[in-house]
Parts: structure tokens; sequence; C-alpha cells
């Protein structure tokens, strides 16, 4: 990168009255390059191309991702890390290996490692072998809380009393161990469970050599990883109503920049002429989505403030967003534990044309009975239609119209899967058996990995950092 | 009027909890949300949804309330029943609901 680009890139002349004009801060660009494990890949591609970034970020495990990875690397030692990785990592190592842009991401899941040399096979079938890769361990803490009696935090209970259900456990890991690789050189940062905006915290700790213990700024840079972290979701996704909140061009809708300054100032942006818009409107939303109380948002390396921000349109997909605050983090990490929870047994079958709705209501009522006559077990039960009262239930949708067409949906909580198997057989003996012209009939049984959490002394989780050669 | 003329809305989700902001497109409406958005009526309108407490957190800088609804989810997203286990649609329920077109406090009293 020839030195006057570079110039142009990290030192933005900034126009505001608290540093009046021409004072230069310090700014880092950072891309969001997915929001989930299948979000769409170009746009990552279009940050990498056109979106003048020295970062990228991919956010990609959800929930209950780590315990189900961690199930597969229990079948196959070096699998265990995201699906989509490879995909990912072809579409832009090219891109970012030539313009020095460094990647971050927790598409490690369950086995950061093998997660890092993937990527690294990947990289040398690309010609990229100077790529350096780190991947980020130490967050699967079964062994060190499997035996103890931390509370769950969902229900009354411990992990030990979890017994044999109990498949994973990972603490929600900071910023501190991906901003030590990128310091010692990281092009990529690959962990398995750590907190999303620390993702993006990692890289302003590294450009700007923030403190970890100035709360202000971890406050502020978490505002902007929180902002970032679900990628279109702050671009227009997730957004538009029509009528109401119109977005142009959702099919390609651009993925968010966040300019970070060295003070924790931020404009959260997108690719120009990529589809979507940052308003106002879609920071706002973004700012509260799965927030509780505003004031104290725990995060590993801080508990953010959001209860102080603004936002503020300065351009055509340009907002500012200022007043994050932090304090002093707590002396736990949250972990997420993963265990077999229960079955669910599940069938569905449509009914359209007059008298839809009648017979979808005779269809619940005939499943009922057969379930109850047949000694059916499950703990809990849902008999719904879809279309008519499936979303929020019979008292909220009680002045929907009559639809043309019904789908009936029957679902069971069970303890075994012979259980939960009989659930969507009763609907689907519907065809021969119950109202008339029911069609489209389907079932489905399955286990459910569900995910609890429980807080663990900070000092138990004992990340590390390891570089994988290319 | 229903919420839906005055304010837009997002719901996020985290275990068994919802939240859903409530957020006025423009900021002379907020003391409208603050006066008639309540926990309680918020509560009320999602009877037999959300089992647990609502509370609600104001942002004034933004013109925006936040509702953290406990017990909202089936017993959380990783195991519920429900079609949207994330709770993903509650957001556009809630701007159905009604209010009054002017604080209620300025208006004429009795008749």
């Amino acid at each position: 990168m020839p030195a006057i680009f570079r110039a142009r890139v990290f030192l933005t002349a900034k126009h505001d009255a608290r540093h009046g004009d021409g004072v230069q801060v310090r700014t880092i660009r950072i891309g969001s390059g997915a929001g989930y494990s299948g979000d769409r890949i170009e746009p990552a591609i279009e940050l990498a191309e056109k979106g003048d970034i020295q970062y990228l970020v991919f956010e990609c495990l959800g929930e209950r991702t780590v315990a189900l990875a961690q199930q597969a690397r229990m079948k196959n030692p070096e699998s265990g890390f995201d699906p989509l990785l490879e995909e990912r990592m072809r579409a832009v190592l090219p891109l970012c290996a030539a313009k020095g842009i460094k990647i971050v991401t927790n598409m490690g899941a369950a086995n950061p490692e093998a997660a890092a040399r993937k990527t690294a096979d990947i990289a040398k079938s690309l010609g990229l072998s100077a790529l350096k890769i780190a991947a980020i361990v130490g967050d699967d803490v079964l062994d060190a809380c499997k035996d103890g009696d931390l509370p769950i935090m969902e229900f009354d209970g411990t992990i030990k009393q979890l017994g044999n259900r109990l498949l994973s456990a990972n603490a929600y890991l900071g910023a501190e161990p991906m901003a030590q690789a990128l310091a010692a050189g990281a092009d990529i940062v690959i962990t398995g469970r750590a907190s999303d905006p620390a993702l993006f915290l990692a890289p302003m700790i590294h450009a700007f050599g923030w403190a970890m213990d100035d709360w202000n700024l971890l406050g502020q840079g978490t505002v902007a990883g929180h902002l970032l972290e679900c990628a279109g979701q702050i671009t227009g996704g997730y957004f538009a109503d029509p009528g109401y909140k119109d977005v142009a061009d959702l099919a390609r809708l651009g993925f968010p920049i966040g300019e970070v300054g060295e003070d924790g100032s931020l404009v959260v942006t997108k690719v120009a002429g990529s589809g979507g818009a940052v308003t106002a409107q879609t920071c706002k939303e973004q700012l509260l989505y799965e927030v509780h109380d505003p004031a104290e948002y725990f995060q590993p390396d801080v508990v953010a403030d959001f209860s102080q921000v603004t936002v503020e349109e300065i351009g055509p997909d340009r907002v500012r967003v200022s007043g994050g605050r932090g304090a002093k983090r707590t002396d736990t990490l949250k972990v997420s534990v993963g265990y077999v929870d229960s079955y669910i047994g599940e069938g569905q079958i449509s009914y359209a044309g007059p008298g839809a709705l009648a017979r979808g209501r005779l269809a619940l009522e005939i499943v009922r009975e057969r379930l109850k006559l047949t000694n059916v077990a499950a703990s809990e039960w849902r008999f719904e239609l879809v279309g008519v009262d499936s979303m929020h239930g019979p008292g909220v949708s009680a002045r929907a119209n009559e639809p043309y067409e019904v789908r009936v949906r029957v679902a069971g909580r069970t303890e075994n899967l012979r259980e939960a198997v009989r659930i969507g057989n009763e609907v689907e003996t519907l065809y021969t058996n119950g109202p008339a012209a029911g069609g489209g009939a389907w079932k489905s049984a399955r286990d459910v990995v569900a995910v609890a959490s429980v807080l663990l002394p900070r000092e138990l989780a004992k990340p590390q950092v390891r570089f994988v050669g290319a | 009027m229903k919420l839906r003329e005055i304010a837009h809305s997002r719901t996020g989700d985290k275990g068994n909890i919802s939240n859903i902001s409530v957020i006025a497109y423009d900021a002379k409406h907020y003391p409208l949300l603050l006066e008639q958005v309540t926990a309680a009526k918020v509560k009320s309108h999602f009877a037999g949804v959300v089992q647990g407490e609502v509370v609600r957190y104001e942002l004034p800088n933004l013109s925006a309330l936040n509702f953290v609804m406990d017990q909202a989810l089936g017993g959380g997203v990783t195991r519920s029943l429900a079609l949207d286990a994330h709770g993903k649609s509650l957001s556009s329920a809630l701007l159905d609901l009604d209010i009054a077109p002017a604080p209620q406090s300025q208006m004429p009293k009795g008749e």
C-alpha cells in the first residue's frame, strides 16, 4: 500500500465542535461481513473490494451452535467449525491479502484450531502462504465447571444436575486475546465462543492501544461492535415495512462499515451504491436489539452503558453514534451451556377454499382427541392454525378475518424420540381419517439441544493464542 | 390511531426473554409513548404470550422505550415449540396497540 494512501485511510480530518476544524484523529474502518452463520456471501466481497476497510469481521456463531458443533467434533476431531468457513474464506482471502485487510471471526465454533488449519490450507491453495493465522482457544470450560455447583440462570438447578445430558460449556471470551493475536501479526484471527461486540472491539484495542480499564472507551467501542455485529440489520435489513419504512434494493443489501476514531467516535456507513440504507432509525433499532437494561449491557470486557447514546445523520448513509460509556467489568464470564433438553414431535397439514378455517379447527380437535386416546405423553403442546393464530395465540389474533387457506400445526415436547414420532403420525393420518381435502401433510421428530447460562469466575477461563502456519 | 402510525419497533431475544424497542418517528411523539405505552399495557396486550414480568426502560435521547418481557419465548429460543421461536414477530403485534391521538392529560375530561 503506498504511503500516501495509507495516510488518507488512517488520518481522517474531523470537523466537529469537539475537535475543531482540521484536527486529525486516527481512524479505522471495520466492515461487518456476516451477521449469522448462513448469511449472504457477496456483501463481504463488496466490503473488501470497495469498502476501504482495514478489518473485516464475520460473526457466525449462534447461541446453540457451539453445542451442535461440539457434537460434530466428537464424531470427527477435524470438524466442529462453521460449515461455510471455506466458502467465505475463498470468497474474500485473495482481496484481503492483496489489500492487507485483517479478518476476525468466530467461525472456529467448537474447534478454532481445526478452522485455522483449514484456513491455512485454503490460503495455500490460493497461493497466499504468507498469511499468518491465529486461533484463540480456551473458551471451552467444560472441564472447569462440569462437576461444579454453578447455578443455572434460566431455571432451578446446577450444571452438575444436568448429568450426562450436558454437552458443552463455553465462556464468552473478551477482546484481549484477539487483540494480542493482531499485535503478534495475525492476518486472520479465528475464535470460538467470544462476545460478538468483542470481535469488533479487538481491532480497536489493537489499532489504538486502548487500555483494558478505560471503561468509557471500551463502552463506546462496545456500542460500535453491537451496532455492527448483525451486519445487514443496521443497513436496512430486518427493518422494511412497506408504506411506513421503505428500504430500496434489499436484494443487494450492503453490509455496514464502522468508522471508528481513536477517541471512540463512530460513524456507521456502507459501500456507496449498495442496497439498503443507514439512517438514524436503523441505528436506533439495532442499538436496542437484544438489549435489556440499556444502562448495563454486560460484556466480558466492560459493563457498557447505552443509556446516553445519541444518533445523528451527518450525510447520506452516514450516521454518527456518540455517548456510549462504560463501567468496570464484572468478575465473572457468562458461560453458554449446551444440553439435551427434550424431543419435539410435530405435524402439519393444509386446508383451503370455502370452510378451510372450520375444517382446520375440526382437524385440530380430531388430533387432540387421538393423542389422548392413544396416550401420547408430552409435557407441553401447541395446537394451532398457521395463518390464523400460530404466531401470537388466540388472544392477540382474535380479530383476524377468515383466511382462504389454513395450515394445521400440532407440536409437543416429549421425553424420547419414539413418543415424538407419534405426534406427527397423528397429524398425517388426517389424510384418510380427517376432514375433507387436507393436503401437504408434513411431520418431524427431533431432539432438542438447548442452551442455558451460568456465570463462571473469570480466572477459570484461560484463553490462549495459537498460530497456525499457512 | 395505532402505535404503528407514530413509532417503529424491533424485537430481540436472549434465552426466554424478549425485548421490544418502541421508537418514535418524531421526537414530539415521545411524551405520547411515555404516557400511553406503559409496561402494564404491553403486558396485557401480550396476555397469553408473556408469562413473566414486563419492565420498561426509557431512552429520552433516542425518543425510545425498551420493553423487557420475561418468560416470553416458550422456555427459550433453543427449546421453544413455537413456529417463531425467537419471537421476531412480536414487534409487529405491539405496533397494533391503540393510541389516543393527544396526551390524555390534555384531553377534555368528562362531558
